[in-house]
């Protein structure tokens, strides 16, 4: 019995990672190729032409900039902005102080169709429409529900006494939250960013809605203009895709146990 | 907690006003939206009352988008969980190896939509694509046994092509991305469930599956709630694949609520029809999202 799940965990692995592995070995190979002969053939020859292809005819190096450009500062945005919100929301008592914590919650839930056309007119009227600060500006705002939802939950396990000892201090708020609160979270900072990372990083619904010029798409956005441009060639297609995915996996190998840690704070501290 | 006036403001007048101008006064606008006849680009609407739903009710695409979201919500709620928690409860012992098993699992889940999407379109391309690719050389290697069979057949499936399959081929890309993430969250789940309960039930000579049915399983009730209620949140928002893999065709055969209403709005300029999709796509998630707040509300009382 234990032997048997054991064969179907590795079993379910193996085809787990087969369409990855399935794609890289397609990328390796030519259009005609694959067309003539079937995946499961040898291949006649073996090159990463295709890489090179989508990277700079693809333009796939320009897509990949603009996703960091749009990603790093919405991130650098969300977190500062919602350690802000968390600790009001931790720290003092006021009376509107649940339904904000509930409306934060409430907001990270919403279908992004209910909230398109307005950003969209929104961003319009600001003359930001089709800039990178627009998808930045609804990036931070829109996670700022989660990051706050997290953070406050992080926050309200510190013992209050930490604070309470910097007041008699008499340092001013600004203060503690700068020399105690921060620090604190620091640890939900890793956590948090990294799992921010891959999802603002893969949006693509956004840039659609906010930007049309394409040398302002990320890469989400910008695989598309690939597959039009290089129609019915697969294994070149597949290889922009693969490229595409190459900083969100690297952020997951390197910061797996942030980026495990920050799903199960979201969904299990609740 | 000390008792201030200001302090709180200052903290939140920030992320809160940012908060209030991109998403909660949107939710509210488009709500306002769905009465009119806004076309996108003319500066002035006129106020048309219920036309938007009326026409919605009427329209076959909408019940088509519609029936599709229900089956995708099935297929999504049933094989992720019932898979990430068989693998859950797989792994949570000592394997060997269990940091590459779960790494195979988890891989997809930091994948993007797009690039998703983009790889199971090529596993489903008829003539380049793996599926009909394995299919083929399957018949081949069967024709050249001496079994009547023609490997060509195997190239004409249509897999995103045939209105027939659309639907259930992208569907079943779906949950390869979700296995993992439902696995995370019941391995976390599973390190809170008490042990002592599992030893008294095995001293009693408890069946494992006894053992799983009436004492694991019942103290994940609360990974279980959030599991349904985040898979299905995520079902209704599920646009980036069917954009791109079939932007809801042939003849609308795969197509969601999410991509019905950004082709209605931003591709037919309908933006007054295209909200109301959005508020009844609104109205089903509701209840969800009400599951989860009730969820928060108990926790803090706790």
């Amino acid at each position: 019995m234990r032997r048997l799940v054991l064969i179907l965990v590795w079993a379910g692995a193996l085809l787990w990672l087969f369409p990855i592995a399935g794609a890289f070995v397609t990328s390796l190979r030519t259009q005609q190729d694959i067309s003539a002969n079937g995946f499961w053939s040898v291949p006649r020859e073996i090159s990463f032409d295709n890489y090179s292809q989508a990277w700079e005819r693809g333009r796939v190096n320009r897509y990949l900039v603009n996703s960091f450009i749009i990603t790093i500062p919405s991130i650098i945005g969300m977190l500062t902005l919602s350690s802000m919100s968390a600790y009001a929301l931790v720290r003092f008592r006021f009376r509107l102080n649940r339904f904000l914590y509930f409306m934060f919650v409430a907001g990270m839930l919403l279908p992004f169709q209910i909230l398109m056309l307005p950003v969209f007119q929104l961003s319009n009227r600001l003359g930001l429409y089709d800039t990178h600060l627009a998808l930045i500006l609804f990036h931070t705002a829109f996670q700022l529900g989660f990051c706050t939802f997290v953070l406050r939950n992080f926050l309200r396990t510190v013992p209050v006494s930490l604070f309470e000892s910097a007041v008699i201090d008499g340092a001013s708020e600004w203060t503690i939250y700068r020399r105690i609160g921060l620090p604190l979270i620091l640890p939900a900072f890793a956590a948090l960013a990294t799992l921010e990372f891959t999802w603002v990083f893969n949006d693509y619904l956004w840039a659609l809605v906010l930007l049309s010029s394409d040398r302002l798409k990320p890469v989400t956005a910008g695989l598309s203009t690939l597959m039009g441009q290089f129609v019915n060639d697969w294994p070149l297609i597949v290889s922009g895709s693969l490229l595409a995915a190459v900083p969100t996996l690297l952020v997951f190998f390197a910061l797996q146990r942030y980026f495990i840690e920050g799903l199960t704070m979201g969904a299990t501290k609740g | 907690m000390p008792h201030h006036r200001l302090a709180p403001l200052s903290f939140l007048l920030l992320p809160l006003g940012l908060y209030l101008v991109w998403v909660i006064y949107p939710t509210f606008a488009t709500m306002v939206l769905a009465f009119t006849n806004w076309d996108g680009i003319s500066p002035s609407y006129d106020w048309v009352g219920f036309t938007n739903f009326e026409r919605l009710f009427g329209d076959r695409v909408f019940w088509r988008s519609l029936a599709n979201n229900v089956r995708w919500v099935a297929v999504f709620v049933t094989i992720p969980l019932a898979l990430g928690l068989s693998l859950a409860l797989a792994l949570n012992r000592n394997v060997r190896f269990d940091r590459f098993l779960k790494i195979a699992y988890y891989l997809p889940m930091v994948l993007a939509f797009v690039v998703i999407g983009l790889v199971w379109a090529w596993i489903y391309h008829p003539r380049q694509g793996l599926i009909n690719s394995t299919l083929f050389s399957l018949l081949s290697v069967a024709q050249s046994l001496g079994f009547d069979v023609n490997p060509a057949a195997a190239r004409r499936i249509g897999w995103l092509g045939d209105p027939n399959l659309a639907m259930w081929s992208i569907i079943a890309a779906a949950p390869w991305q979700h296995v993992g993430y439902v696995m995370i969250l019941y391995l976390a789940g599973l390190k809170t469930v008490n042990t002592e309960l599992l030893d008294a039930g095995q001293v009693d000579g408890a069946s494992p599956w006894q053992l799983f049915r009436y004492v694991t399983f019942p103290q994940l009730a609360p990974v279980t709630t959030i599991v349904l209620v985040i898979t299905v949140i995520q079902s209704l928002r599920a646009f980036d694949l069917v954009y791109v893999m079939t932007r809801g065709g042939p003849f609308n055969s795969s197509n969601v609520l999410a991509n019905f209403m950004y082709i209605e709005a931003f591709m037919n300029y309908n933006m007054g029809y295209g909200a109301a999709i959005a508020v009844v796509l609104f109205l089903i998630s509701v209840g969800f999202i009400a599951i989860y707040l009730y969820r928060v509300v108990q926790q803090e009382e706790r």
